[in-house]
């Protein structure tokens, strides 16, 4: 281990008791680990002797969250540095853990994988660009911003470029990325909690909130930095496990991450036999009628309607007529009441179905062959030629954004102020990256394995015959994943299958065959997931407000225990709030937290790398930047995503800008912000001589703060 | 001043590598993504390119990490910059 790389050196007393620090969490976490398998062990034994599913999930549910609570509740502190940044002792390998299951969302651990099922090569660009932002971390902020040594992102450029106004840009940057990031972390504590125990969204939303608020509420991060240790260690056990076990089920071998390609192999020969399979074809044109059906509809929607309503009334009344049995009375008569009510609600309701035809009538249930880079043909004519280059590019757009954005949020670049020094900030990225990693390798392998399975053993099945878990899945929610027998040949048809891609990593255990208990274990680690990312953000948030707006803008004079319980106050106000828009369930949250990525990127990447770079950067072309770089990016989005769109009732032709997609509107954001600072730079006057000592002072690691400037410096 | 260039040459060697690992970072995750499809030979049963998305890139992007805090740990030390271990 790098750590041990000093140790010929004179070791004072801070390291040593440091490494007895590391020694007692060794033995902790082996503990906590060993308790956690005898735990779940416990319950495989009982669920043989007959523990109802219902039981087994509920006690996973409430046995973690009260793991959890009972850390935070433990790491009570009211000091300042313990609550801001953990007393900034956490050893490099364990902030690693910890930025791990603060950086994997609910979203990385339920969505990936059904992302990269539905979208093949194009769902990779999460992957390399939720991994390839480490580097950009690395190289060019945690072990400066550790240097600097303050409590929070805005800290940095307030002291850095001087004045309120960069301080206040970035308290708002934080808080609007962090916000719409929690409140799909709670949503996603919802859904685990109702789908895999039964208990309603709203409980599971308390359920989750308690656990969380117990947490960081008490201990702030030192609390949330040794939870999210013990939530990595459930979540990656819970995630490889089902895995593993569906890679030797296939192959004989145990680890997914190197043997997929072969199935690959085969599962790209199985799309090419799918593609020409007379039967597939068949339903195929059967959606195509259904999309002509519907398109007509859509042109004259008022006159379809009434036709549907006329025609459905004119079947229930010969049926009453003819005394047919009341079971088709009664289906004719809640088919007339389902009827849209008005043209408004018939026509987006069409508009969907039809979406749906449309996708169902292309070959392999609308998705891309697994294993093709890129729509389109770069050696076809001009139309495939453009395809290709405008899908190339967006790959291309998306990895960028999600790279920068991945090294612009605050909650993940605030971990790195919790480590001694600068020596272990740039080590624990390496770990941070590496933990990450382990789970990003594994999730294309699942995408792989599951459509191995669909595709060779599911697909061609009578329907009477088809694997238990798509019966109990589709009964769960068939919005996850239905079945209808659409050429009434009694066999199941690829296109003929409707799936939502969370099911892809909650049915892998059910998949492999493997006990309900570890279908439990799964729903834990989605848990954990979404707890941890959840803590993070809320501590992120309430200290932005606390330190950043209260104690730095509003009253310097305020004493560390009122910083602290105003801490406390303001994420409990936080945390509500966001369980209370969660509860709405929001229908564009997922394109929310994409877009948060790309704002990210474009308010923090360009004012904090120069601020470190470039000493020439000044306060007001910092201020500028940020907001020219957040400016364009939401102007881009407002004008060419639906969403936004209809929010800012923008009604002209959508133009996209050589055919970006609004996700990676952070394209364009991150080069006018950085052109912006360079330019105004130039034009003003060259920063005073302090903040040049600052930049000095945070480029060398071991330079007092005496050879700067006197106090405010916390950590060594 | 003896201090000043002391610190100049530790920034221009820190900057030097850091150039050097973002091409590499670059031709990675850009350079082969660009030629994703002329680079589909197969590669243990994956296409290269699809298999540098999946798990070469992150892997190459851990080691990148690791060369980076090993050099700068040396560094420091050849400079005279290393933290007191207090």
């Amino acid at each position: 281990m790098p750590a041990n790389a000093n140790s010929g050196e004179g070791l004072g007393q801070g390291a040593e008791s440091r490494a007895a620090f590391k020694t007692a969490l060794n033995h902790v976490y082996k503990w906590y680990a060993a308790g956690f398998l005898a735990f779940v062990l416990a319950l495989a034994v009982l669920e043989q002797m007959g523990l109802s599913r219902q039981w087994i999930g509920l006690i996973f549910l409430l046995a973690t969250i009260g793991l959890y609570a009972g850390i935070g509740i433990m790491c009570r502190t009211t000091d300042a540095s313990e609550y801001y940044v953990a007393g900034r002792r956490v050893p490099a390998v364990y902030n690693g853990m910890a930025t791990g299951a603060d950086w994997m969302s609910a979203a990385s651990f339920i969505g990936l994988a059904g992302t990269l099922y539905l979208t093949g090569y194009s769902g990779l660009a999460f992957i390399m660009g939720w991994t390839g932002g480490y580097c950009l971390v690395a190289f060019f902020l945690a072990p400066y911003l550790r240097k600097f040594g303050q409590f929070t992102i805005p800290d940095f450029l307030g002291e850095r470029y001087g004045g309120n106004i960069p301080r206040l840009l970035g308290v708002i940057a934080a808080i609007f990325c962090s916000f719409t990031y929690v409140v799909a972390q709670i949503y996603g504590v919802g859904i685990i909690t109702a789908r895999l125990t039964g208990v309603a969204f709203e409980l599971g939303i308390f359920l989750g909130l308690g656990g969380i608020l117990l947490c960081s509420f008490l201990g702030g991060m030192r609390a949330v930095t040794w939870t999210q240790v013990a939530q990595y260690l459930v979540l990656i056990v819970a995630y490889l496990l089902p895995v593993v076990w569906l890679s030797v089920k296939q192959t004989g071998i145990p680890v997914p991450q190197v043997i997929y390609g072969y199935q690959l192999q085969k599962v790209t020969d199985r799309e090419k036999e799918l593609s020409h399979d007379s039967r597939e074809l068949e339903v195929q044109q059967i959606f195509r009628e259904r999309a002509a059906e519907l398109a007509a509809k859509l042109l004259d929607p008022h006159a379809a309607l009434l036709a549907d309503r006329v025609r459905a009334t004119k079947v229930l009344a010969e049926l009453k007529a003819t005394d047919a049995p009341l079971a088709s009375i009664y289906a004719a008569d809640r088919a007339l009441s389902n009827l849209p009510k008005t043209t408004d609600v018939a026509l987006k309701a069409w508009m969907i179905e039809k979406a749906e035809a449309d996708a169902k009538s292309r070959p392999l249930n609308g998705m891309p062959p697994h294993a093709q880079q890129f729509a389109g043909d770069p050696t076809g004519d001009a139309k495939t030629r453009d395809e290709f280059d405008v899908s190339r590019r967006n790959f291309l757009a998306l990895v960028f954004c999600l790279m920068v954005g991945t090294a612009a949020l605050p909650h993940i670049l605030i971990r790195y102020y919790t480590v001694p020094s600068v020596k272990e900030a740039r080590q624990s990225v390496t770990w941070s990256l590496l933990f990450i990693v382990l789970l990003y390798i594994t999730a294309p392998a699942l995408a792989v394995l599951v459509k191995y399975e669909v595709f060779t053993l599911v697909v061609g099945t009578p329907f009477d015959q088809l694997p238990d878990w798509i019966t109990a899945w589709n009964k769960v929610d068939p919005s996850l994943l239905s079945v209808v027998d659409v050429n009434h040949d009694g066999l199941l048809q690829l296109n003929e299958m409707s799936i939502g891609g969370d099911i892809i990593m909650l049915a892998a255990p059910a998949i492999g065959g493997l006990p309900y208990v570890v279908s439990g274990l799964v729903a834990a680690g989605g848990l954990a997931a979404a707890l941890s990312t959840a803590d993070g953000l809320l501590l992120t948030i309430a200290s932005s407000l606390s330190h950043d707006v209260y104690y730095k803008m509003i009253d310097p004079n305020a004493s560390t225990a009122r910083r602290v319980t105003l801490s406390k106050v303001l994420l409990l106000v936080v945390a509500l709030g966001a369980a209370y828009v969660a509860s709405h369930k929001p229908a564009d949250i997922l394109f929310l937290v994409s877009a948060a990525f790309s704002f990210a990127a474009a308010a923090f990447f360009p004012a904090l790398s120069l601020g470190i770079f470039w000493k020439r950067a000044t306060g007001i072309a910092a201020s500028l930047g940020m907001v020219a770089g957040l400016g364009t990016t939401l102007y881009y989005m407002v004008l060419t995503q639906p969403w936004m769109r209809s929010l800012f009732n923008v009604t002209r032709p959508i133009e996209l800008w050589w055919g970006i997609q609004p996700i990676s509107a952070g394209v364009f954001g991150v080069p006018v912000g950085f052109a912006v600072i360079i330019v105004v730079s130039l034009l003003t006057k060259r920063p005073d001589p302090a903040v040049q000592d600052l930049v000095e002072y945070v480029r060398y690691p071991s330079l007092g703060a005496s050879e700067k400037r006197q106090g405010g410096i916390g950590g060594l | 001043m003896q201090d000043n260039s002391n610190r100049r040459a530790y920034w221009r060697k820190s900057f030097r590598l850091t150039g050097l690992l973002m091409l590499l970072w670059f031709g990675v995750t850009f350079g082969v993504s660009y030629y994703a499809r002329e680079l589909s030979f197969d590669f243990f049963g994956w296409p290269f390119s699809f298999w540098m998305a999946a798990q070469g890139s992150p892997l190459v992007y851990v080691v990148i990490i690791a060369i980076y805090a090993r050099y700068m740990e040396r560094l420091d030390v050849a400079h005279g910059f290393e933290e007191s271990e207090d």
